[in-house]
């Protein structure tokens, strides 16, 4: 539970090994670091095209390589190739800027994600992270904020109205889930009591936080959704509203580079996601000691976790229809921005009880559940509200006649009734004649 | 912060500063200074809001650098993150060619402006000067205590010591959100109000709005897609309904060509010649 205390028992923390490194060893970190985001985009692209292909019944991507797994490979050849169509009503020099300044910050938001515990690396001890900053939580934060820019100057400098559109609507977004994303990320650093990654991970040895902080992960993960753009969140791209939205005027390698840097986003998030909240690099259920949290292997945990997020990207996007824009405004700013509020001030409150000492979790339950039932009691003394039927559809009132809602349709006509009765009074006479006339009349 | 900075990057001779500190200063302080001076003679607003951003990243750099890393990244965070893509949210809504009015609204204010500039670039000097004549160099600080500028130790800074400035600049900023909410907000239901979709259908039918119907995009007779093209009807003349006020279209003697294509007005080979056009029979010629 206390990072401190995990620290006096090392001999050296994780910013210390760290410092340690030789450069040889930092450029290697770097480089493989680089790599990760384009890497898992590759593979995210083909799981994504066959995943979502078996969840709409159809094979997917199933001609390039084997069961169609070098699909990606063939679209990073072609894209580079593609002509580059430039829009006359363009600002050159920011619409070729738009795709780095997305790209870029997503490359260098890994660099503070601990992949694992401590290791030796050619006989250097290190820990498998480039960087253990005291506000590692920040970097990555920061590296989305600036990766919006990419998408919103993309929108203004293709001169067109629908990027416009898309670039606008993603400023909007990307602020107003910014904030969502940072009460649910304080609610993180309030319990582990460190900025830095590194710590974070390892003060959940006692715990994991996604079911310690079930609400801040619950506002993470759809934050988080909306952050990268994704279904069904994708407003800013809305293929149905906007065309393409900010990248409407894109093409060849300048696309490609806004696919590289939605998927490293996503990448992104869902390593976040898991430090923050599924324990980084530690197994389940056993404690840090364990050779299962050692070496090597935590990196495979790491993975692990990260791609049951990605899938749920996946799903996500295969499932829900995208959301109505005010829906979606409406969602984060009344919604889960209040309740990331309220959550972070009871946070606060018992970390402020626990670090006095004197109050037993027991207690604060207790006192919580009571205080529960009086706000529960004190919401059924609130008047109902009535709601005024505003959707009725008024049944008179146009200059067309309009039959009166509670028409009773009779079951048979007069017409039918007579010929009815002339059939019986005529079969006692004439059987075949009345037959004829009655299947006449009926028809 | 930035005194400081270049404190310790003329202090060279002195052991406070190391190379890699000295490099990382004279990369990034020309790189804060370009994106001012961008910021003041760029002439579009947005690229002025983007030098602007430039300045701001390599401020927060240098926090970082100076073993800041909090202060650095919330100026990236808030500053660049927050505040400019406000300002550009804002200068994408007026439009991307809309200038600056030049008619001064406030009178005098050219006079004022100009006496406040000189007095805060005195101010500015005075500080800058003391900074750089009687200093004792500051030890460099351990980001990880909270006496080195931990968000802890900030964190308690602000809640004890100054917590009424702090209590103050929140009530301002409360102040100033609830200003804008009251002046921006409009009620739906009120007479004055915004007008629900099926008013402003009836509204346009009753003849209230130019026409009906949307706008006509650009259609099947148009030669490109995108918006700025204008709408071409089918003899060939641009639609004007098509032409949007918000983006300036393209001109309409780059399109003259295309709209002779598509009206057909166009050289048509000789009724008794064989070849389809001219340029194939020059082609054939040359072949």
């Amino acid at each position: 539970m206390t990072p401190l205390l995990a620290q006096v028992q090392e001999p050296m923390t994780r910013a210390e090994l760290l410092a340690d490194d030789p450069l040889w060893l930092i450029l290697i970190k770097a480089v493989v670091l680089m790599l990760v985001g384009p890497v898992l985009t590759v593979v995210m692209i083909v799981g994504e095209r066959k995943i979502v292909g078996r969840m709409q019944n159809r094979p997917g991507p199933n001609r390039v390589g084997p069961f169609g797994s070098l699909q990606a490979i063939a679209d990073a050849i072609k894209l580079p190739f593609k002509e580059q169509v430039i829009p006359d009503t363009a600002d050159r020099k920011v619409y070729f800027l738009a795709p780095i300044i997305a790209v870029v910050p997503a490359l260098i938001g890994l660099a503070a994600i601990p992949f694992g515990p401590e290791v030796t690396i050619f006989g250097e001890r290190t820990v498998l992270q480039l960087v253990e900053l005291p506000v590692g939580v920040l970097l990555v934060l920061a590296g989305a904020s600036i990766g919006v820019y990419g998408i919103v100057l993309a929108g203004w400098a293709s001169g067109s109205p629908y990027p416009l559109l898309g670039g606008m609507r993603s400023a909007a977004q990307v602020i107003s889930y910014e904030i969502a994303m940072g009460l649910a990320i304080i609610g993180v650093v309030l319990y582990a009591q460190s900025m830095a990654t590194g710590e974070i991970v390892e003060a959940q040895a006692s715990g994991w936080y996604f079911y310690l902080l079930l609400p801040s992960f619950v506002i993470y993960l759809i934050s988080m959704v909306g952050e990268t753009n994704r279904a069904p969140f994708d407003l800013p791209e809305a293929e149905s509203e906007l065309v393409g939205g900010f990248h409407t005027e894109y093409s060849s390698m300048k696309f490609a580079m806004f696919f590289l840097a939605e998927y490293t986003n996503m990448v992104i998030v869902s390593a976040f996601a898991t430090t923050l909240f599924l324990g980084g690099w530690m197994f389940p259920f056993v404690g840090l000691d364990s050779p299962l949290n050692q070496g090597w292997f935590p990196v495979l945990w790491f993975f692990g976790k990260m791609f049951v997020l990605l899938f749920g990207f996946i799903w996500l996007r295969g499932t829900l229809p995208r959301f109505r824009y005010d829906q979606f405004m409406k969602l984060g700013w009344k919604v889960l921005v209040p309740a990331g509020l309220v959550w972070l001030v009871l946070i606060a409150l018992v970390r402020a009880i626990r670090n006095d000492g004197n109050v037993s979790t027991g207690q604060i339950l207790v006192i919580g559940g009571i205080a529960i039932v009086v706000i529960v009691l004190l919401t059924l003394l609130l008047p109902e509200k009535k709601i005024e039927d505003d959707d009725s559809v008024p049944t008179t009132g146009s200059d067309y006649p309009v039959p009166p809602l509670d028409l009773k349709v009779p079951e048979t006509t007069p017409r039918r009734k007579a010929l009815k009765a002339k059939a019986k009074s005529g079969k006692r006479t004439e059987a075949l004649a009345s037959t004829k006339e009655g299947s006449d009349g009926d028809l | 912060m930035t005194p400081t900075a270049l404190f310790l990057a003329q202090a060279g001779a002195d052991a406070t500063v190391s190379t890699g500190e000295a490099i990382s200063f004279w990369v990034l302080a020309p790189i804060a200074v370009a994106g001012a001076l961008g910021m003041i003679f760029a002439r579009n607003a947005v690229h002025s809001a983007l030098w602007l951003v430039l300045t701001m990243l390599s401020l927060g750099m240098l926090y970082l650098i100076q073993q800041a890393p909090f202060l650095g990244f919330t100026q990236i965070i808030v500053y660049t993150g927050a505040i400019m893509m406000l300002f550009l949210f804002v200068l994408m809504m007026v439009g991307r060619e809309s200038s600056d009015s030049v008619v001064e609204v406030l009178r005098g204010q050219r006079l004022a402006a100009a006496i406040l500039g000189i007095g805060v670039a005195g101010v500015l000097a005075g500080a800058l000067t003391r900074a750089l004549a009687d200093v004792t160099p500051a030890p460099p600080l351990d980001p990880w205590t909270p006496e080195g500028g931990a968000a802890g130790g900030l964190g308690r800074l602000i809640f004890s010591d100054y917590l009424f400035p702090f209590e103050l600049t929140s009530a301002l900023l409360i102040t100033a959100a609830m200003g804008a909410m009251v002046l921006a907000f409009t009620d739906r239901h009120g007479k004055t109000g915004k007008r629900s979709q099926r008013e402003l259908v009836e509204a346009r039918f009753r003849g209230e709005y130019e026409r009906p119907s949307p706008k006509p995009g650009p259609g099947v007779f148009a030669t490109s897609n995108s918006v700025a093209t204008p709408a071409l009807l089918p003899d060939g003349s641009v639609a004007p309904e098509s032409l949007s006020e918000l983006i300036e279209s393209t001109s309409a003697a780059k399109l003259s060509g295309e709209r002779k294509q598509v009206a057909g007005d166009t050289p048509q080979p000789d009724a008794h010649s064989l070849t389809g056009s001219e340029e194939q029979s020059e082609e054939r010629e040359n072949s």
